[in-house]
């Protein structure tokens, strides 16, 4: 199996769409998980969702966890933490760019590379330049 | 005079009714520089813990504050939920084992408390958060209880520290928190955090 990917955003739609648009990319080879939305499916954040996502997306690779803003990474981590010890290990949150991030993300994670480079693909997103790639 | 757990309890309820009456209030600061949900999600968070609070009626302080913390992190939605949940979880934890609190004992509860809303969401004071009320709160909380002073006298210190220091969050400019994505807009508004956190210490009081 591959790393997972578990995409955290305030809105539902959003997570959805960027696990779509990632999902595009990764062949069904990886295990992309949304976490959109608060618990009554308004716009916000839920720690069960990142949790019930993180359950979903993990296979004995790890999984790397994205977040769209501030509120979401801190949700996220307290997520991480409540896990037990052993999975804790092999799950990872990143700065990265939502939507730049989860794609090159999936690509790496489908070719079977570690949760390290897939993190680290993940982060160099921030510096890609759509401008001069246009495609 | 110490505080028993039946003033622990009836402290939680006290802050629960306040955040319902102040929910409004809370939002529409929050909606000024934030997403506009602040009253909601404390609404929604210590109704959550009023429900709560008959299975561990028997419990000690400690486990009383724990589980207020657990249920706020579950329950309350967005960031605050972590950052109070951490507050109460900490606190909880200082506070182990307690029937009785001194005002001694108040001073720990509130310096894990800070200390973990600090570590949760990485902020100093000055970044215009809920630290910002609380960290003048835990320092004058402090001072009056080194000094000797009563309970209430230490409480009321404390409150006026922590409205105090919700006002300094007016003119401050926020780097932590949805307001740092305005930038320079979000200098000139109180910021909600704070206020929650002020009014949760004011309803220590007459306890």
């Amino acid at each position: 199996m591959a790393v997972g990917l578990v995409v955290v955003s305030h809105s539902a739609q959003l997570a959805e769409g960027v696990v779509e648009l990632a999902g595009q990319m990764a062949r069904g080879q990886v295990r992309l998980e949304a976490a959109g939305g608060a618990d009554d499916g308004t716009l916000g954040t839920s720690i069960a969702k990142v949790t019930n996502a993180i359950a979903k997306a993990d296979s004995s690779d790890g999984v790397l966890v994205l977040v769209d803003l501030g509120s979401a990474a801190l949700v996220a981590e307290m997520a991480i933490e409540q896990l037990p010890s052993a999975r804790r290990a092999r799950i990872r949150l990143t700065s990265a760019p939502l939507v730049e991030g989860a794609v090159v993300a999936a690509v790496e994670a489908s070719i079977g590379s570690s949760l390290d480079q897939v993190a680290a693909t993940a982060e160099q997103a921030a510096h890609l330049d759509k401008l001069s790639r246009r495609a | 005079m110490a505080a028993d757990r039946a003033c622990v309890i009836a402290w939680l309820q006290r802050a629960g009714a306040a955040l319902h009456e102040q929910r409004e209030y809370l939002t529409s600061l929050d909606a000024a520089i934030g997403d506009a949900d602040h009253g909601t999600n404390m609404d929604r968070g210590f109704k959550a813990v009023l429900e709560k609070l008959p299975t561990v009626a028997e419990a000690d302080i400690g486990t009383i504050l724990k589980t207020v913390g657990t249920t706020l992190v579950s329950t309350v939605g967005g960031a605050s939920g972590p950052l109070y949940g951490t507050a109460f979880l900490r606190a909880g934890m200082a506070l182990a084992g307690k029937q009785d609190l001194e005002p001694a004992d108040l001073v720990t509860g509130l310096a894990a408390a800070v200390e973990g809303i600090m570590a949760r969401g990485k902020a100093q004071r000055g970044e215009k958060t809920m630290v910002d009320a609380l960290g003048p709160a835990l320092d004058a909380l402090q001072a009056k209880v080194a000094a000797g002073a009563s309970q209430d006298e230490a409480l009321q210190a404390a409150v006026a520290a922590a409205e105090a220091g919700m006002t300094t969050t007016i003119p401050m400019l926020a780097t932590k928190g949805r307001a740092s994505y305005l930038g320079e807009r979000s200098v000139g508004h109180q910021d909600p955090g704070a206020t929650s956190a002020a009014l949760l210490l004011r309803t220590m009081l007459n306890g």
